[in-house]
């Protein structure tokens, strides 16, 4: 993190640079940021053309110079790296650094080698220099925006002439709503009290002025009406816009980005919070505007009427709002809360329902529901503590409103003592004063809402900030027909601070095949993974057909991949759908040509619905062998020019290994192929075999040949072969055992009359 | 095409005699569509499971033996349609339903919703407790009351 991003660390710290000879060329540099007791302290190492020095934190400098017999080695474990310099016999230093100096520190270490090698040997050809990196990587960590709702204008944008339209009926109806209260003045002043006083009523005005409440109504209805169902139109419409944007966004990211988060708390981000949202945008903030605009009008025309009125009934406002204030902060942290808590529950059932099997077979059924209770306790506990506020909050507001209503009495009552108003005038303010207190109420309740679908929309936005690992390319190079010839120049993979892959080169024909052997862990499928580009590599690149696969469109690139996974997914629907998935306009004849290929043709058949019969989640039972065998099927109808089988074969029994091994060669046949098995015998068909330990290649070659040279993959097939061995002998000595057993027992029975009889 | 010939025995099972000479009693024609396109891509499966012959095109067959196919997929092939749904015991699943179908009247059982199954052009699917498939050819042609009974499950 405070490595500098050039090569150098830049300044130079004094003490070092006073060391540095004239025409002595700084080659590398690193700022480690642990000591050696690691503890966090700056030290640098420079590595010039003809020595190594070191300035540790304590201001003390060593050198070394560079020659044959030293050497540096890297590792890392748990997010701290570390540099080794050796001679022959002993350890010289050592230095430790956070991993975000790690590619600093691999660098210094490639120069370091190739510097040594130059001092041996002379200078190096050309094309062994490094080539300049670019870094395709964009990595923004932009602090959570605290006005996030206002970026739901971005998906706002196309109603917009839906929502002016609405404000525009919002405002008419509003003000029509209002025009009720002040037709009560004259009614009072001009009818009831001159009637009281002993005047006749005028019919007809009478008449006219109940007509306008009346019709003051109609128009609010009706306005009203059109209002709501126009912006609650729009909502749903940007709700569903905001779904289906997240969920685009969210298959553009990357593997490791589904591998961090749990699939219950990503459904419940696209699901329910972007239906909160709609019902906020439909309701509350709709709500909100009229109340707002209420409270603006009735103001107006309180002060128009009279000021000093006006200004008692307004009295309670700020402190309404000051009360509101004070539990937006309260409310806002609770909610999210709640939020999380909320994922924990709907996360112990994404958990436990596609792994009951698991649960049941362990019997911790027990177990489970206790999780789900212990979240919906958290659930409960959250809640309640929040309820708790909330709760004195609507009764307060209440309180307040009557207080205020009492204030406009009293203050009123005076004013038309002192003849100051007319009694219409007090019955137009406490008419208009109920409205207006209803507003503040149902206003405060907009906190809840609000601070509820601020929350969602964070939650949402952090998904659709996420900038994918793997991404697009400004320029893309098209893809014509891909010849399938793999290059691998130096390619390195951190995952998390875990360095998975390091310094690997190979090189792969077209149409080659390739069998990936190694114990787990020693990093096979990040292989195949970079090479599907579900990720992209940390250092080096690779080359396809001679081009970086960074610079391919992804979508463009993975249409010439098959992948055969260990668990084949099927998706809910027929299977000839599932056989088409990568290429829905496939014609039936070519369905059960890829299907027929994949020797699944018959089994097909023999299902109720033949090929429109329903698989997946609730579809049809299938036997792993068979499901492997369509999404065999389902590669050889892209007709990818590279394949991938990740343990294709491991999952299933020996007998249907041999029916899915039958349906692999005619998968295999003319294709790039990268096959990953842990039974090494089901790789005997590869060109080469590539033997990975920790992250390197240790070892290429053809079968015969790996075996002869009696190295690692020697050990790996002997080891195997042992193990095999072993099991049939364990079998046969046991069934010699069993055998003998029942001898005995006959034996014994035949013995056993004859002892009673002759007893 | 014709590179086999079928013909019925006496124990009126269908016979495939392949183009070199091998008889194969008892032989199931199979639809490999039979829901979105029973009219092509029919199987002629032996009684050991395994495909004996691929009928891309039924319809191009001779009108004999396409007389034969047609009759053992009658034979094989029980899908009543539901032209009628009389009643229904409860809105929740399981439910039994009374219907009357194109052969007839009878009643059956709805494990869950999921076992209504859309298909194109507004057919449904319906598959009863026992795995009996059910057709309806169209839900928008059925009249009022069973339309109305049906968009409860819907």
């Amino acid at each position: 993190m405070q490595a500098p991003a050039d090569a150098r660390p830049d300044p130079l710290p004094e003490p070092l640079r006073r060391r540095i000879a004239d025409g002595e060329n700084v080659l590398a540099g690193l700022t480690v940021d642990l000591d050696a007791a690691l503890r966090f302290a700056t030290g640098t190492i420079v590595l010039t053309d003809s020595r190594l020095l070191a300035l540790e934190a304590d201001g003390s400098c060593q050198e070394w110079r560079l020659g044959a017999g030293l050497s540096l080695s890297h590792a890392d474990h748990a997010g701290v790296g570390s540099l080794e310099l050796h001679d022959g016999a002993r350890r010289l230093a050592r230095w430790r650094y956070t991993l975000g100096a790690d590619p600093q520190a691999l660098k210094l270490a490639a120069a370091f080698e190739r510097q040594c090698r130059v001092l041996v040997s002379g200078p190096l050809p050309e094309d062994e220099e490094p080539e300049p990196e670019t870094d395709f990587a964009a990595d923004t960590d932009s602090p959570p925006s605290t006005w996030v709702l206002l970026r739901l204008g971005r998906f706002a944008r196309p109603y917009r002439r839906e929502l002016l339209l609405g404000f525009v009926l919002t405002l008419t109806a509003t003000a029509a709503a209002l025009v009720p209260p002040y037709l009560t003045i004259p009614l009072m002043d001009e009818v009831l009290i001159p009637f009281q006083n002993g005047q006749r009523i005028d019919p007809m005005y009478v008449l006219g002025l109940l007509g306008g409440l009346l019709g003051a109504a109609l128009v609010a209805w009706g306005l009203g009406w059109w209002r709501t169902w126009l912006l609650a139109l729009v909502s749903e419409r940007i709700a569903a816009d905001l779904r289906t944007a997240s969920f685009e966004h969210l298959l553009a990211l990357s593997l490791d980005y589904f591998g961090g988060k749990r699939t219950g708390d990503l459904m419940a981000r696209i699901g329910s919070e972007t239906d909160r949202i709609s019902v906020f945008l439909s309701l509350h903030a709709l709500d909100f505007a009229t109340d707002v605009l209420m409270i603006g009008m009735t103001a107006a025309i309180l002060f128009s009427i009279n000021p000093w009125l006006a200004l008692v009934t307004l009295l309670p406002l700020p402190f309404i709002a000051w009360m509101i204030h004070i539990v937006r902060d309260k409310l806002r942290t609770g909610f999210e809360k709640i939020d999380r808590v909320w994922s924990d529950v709907t996360s112990v059932l994404a958990d436990t329902i596609p792994g009951i099997r698991v649960v049941k077979a362990f019997a911790q059924e027990r177990r489970e529901a206790e999780r789900f209770r212990e979240a919906n306790r958290q659930n409960l506990a959250v809640n309640d503590r929040l309820n708790k506020t909330w709760s004195l909050f609507s009764p307060t507001v209440s309180l307040l409103t009557d207080i205020g209503l009492l204030v406009v009495w009293a203050f009123g009552i005076w004013l038309v003592s002192k003849s100051e108003i007319t009694v219409g005038v007090l019955t137009a303010f406490i008419a208009y004063i109920g409205r207006f207190y209803t507003r503040l109420d149902s206003m405060s309740r907009i906190v809840s809402v609000t601070q509820k679908a601020a929350a969602g929309a964070k939650r949402i936005f952090d998904i659709l900030d996420h900038v994918s690992n793997v991404p697009e390319p400004a320029e893309p190079v098209p893809i014509g027909t891909l010849q399938g010839r793999i290059e691998m120049r130096g390619i390195g993979f951190r995952y998390g601070t875990r360095t998975v892959i390091r310094g690997l080169d190979l090189d792969i024909r077209p149409g080659e095949m390739i069998g990936l052997v190694g114990h787990s862990g020693s990093g096979k499928s990040t292989l195949v993974n970079l090479i599907c580009r579900f990720y992209d590599v940390s250092d080096g690149a690779i080359l396809v057909d001679g081009t970086d696969l960074r610079r391919h469109r992804v979508a463009d690139y993975r249409r010439h991949i098959g992948l055969v996974l260990q668990e084949p997914f099927l998706f809910f629907g027929t299977i000839a759908e599932n056989i088409a998935y990568g290429r829905p306009d496939a014609t039936r004849a070519e369905i059960v040509a890829a299907a027929r290929a994949a020797h699944a043709h018959e089994f097909i058949l023999r299902l109720p619905q033949g090929y429109d019969s329903l698989v997946g989640e609730r579809g049809q039972g299938l036997s792993g062998g068979e499901r492997q065998r369509i999404s065999i099927a389902r590669a050889l109808l892209i007709d990818p020019k590279i394949l991938i089988l990740d343990e294709a074969t491991s999952s299933v029994d020996t007998e249907t290994e041999q029916e899915i091994q039958k349906a692999l060669d005619n998968l295999v046949q003319g294709r790039t192929t990268i096959a990953i098995a842990h039974r090494l015998s089901t790789l005997r068909r590869a060109d080469r075999l590539v033997v990975m330990d920790r992250g390197r290649v240790v070892e290429v070659g053809p079968h015969d040949e790996l075996m002869a040279s009696r190295g690692a993959y020697f050990r790996l097939y002997d080891a195997q072969a042992r193990r095999v061995d072993a099991d049939d002998d364990e079998v046969r000595s046991e069934l010699a055992a069993a055998h003998l057993a029942g001898a005995q027992a006959s034996h014994a029975a035949v013995h056993a009359p004859q002892a009673t009889g002759s007893s | 095409m014709s590179a086999f010939t079928l013909e019925r025995d006496a124990r009126s099972r269908l016979v495939l005699t392949a183009a070199d000479g091998t008889r194969h009693e008892g032989v199931l024609p199979v639809r490999a569509f039979p829901l979105t396109a029973a009219d092509e891509g029919l199987s002629l499966v032996g009684t050991d499971g395994h495909e004996l012959a691929w009928i891309e095109h039924p319809a191009a067959l001779p009108a004999a033996q396409r007389a034969l196919l047609d009759e053992e997929l009658a034979q094989r092939e029980f899908v009543p349609v539901i032209e009628r749904i009389r009643a229904v015991s409860t809105f929740s699943t399981p439910s039994t339903w009374e219907v009357d179908t194109d052969r007839g009247p009878t009643r059956l059982v709805l494990k869950a919703e999921e076992d209504i199954r859309r298909l194109a052009g507004g057919a449904l699917l319906v598959t009863d407790r026992d795995g009996l498939a059910f057709r309806v050819r169209d839900r928008f042609a059925l009249d009022r009351g069973s339309r109305r009974l049906l968009e409860r499950f819907l």
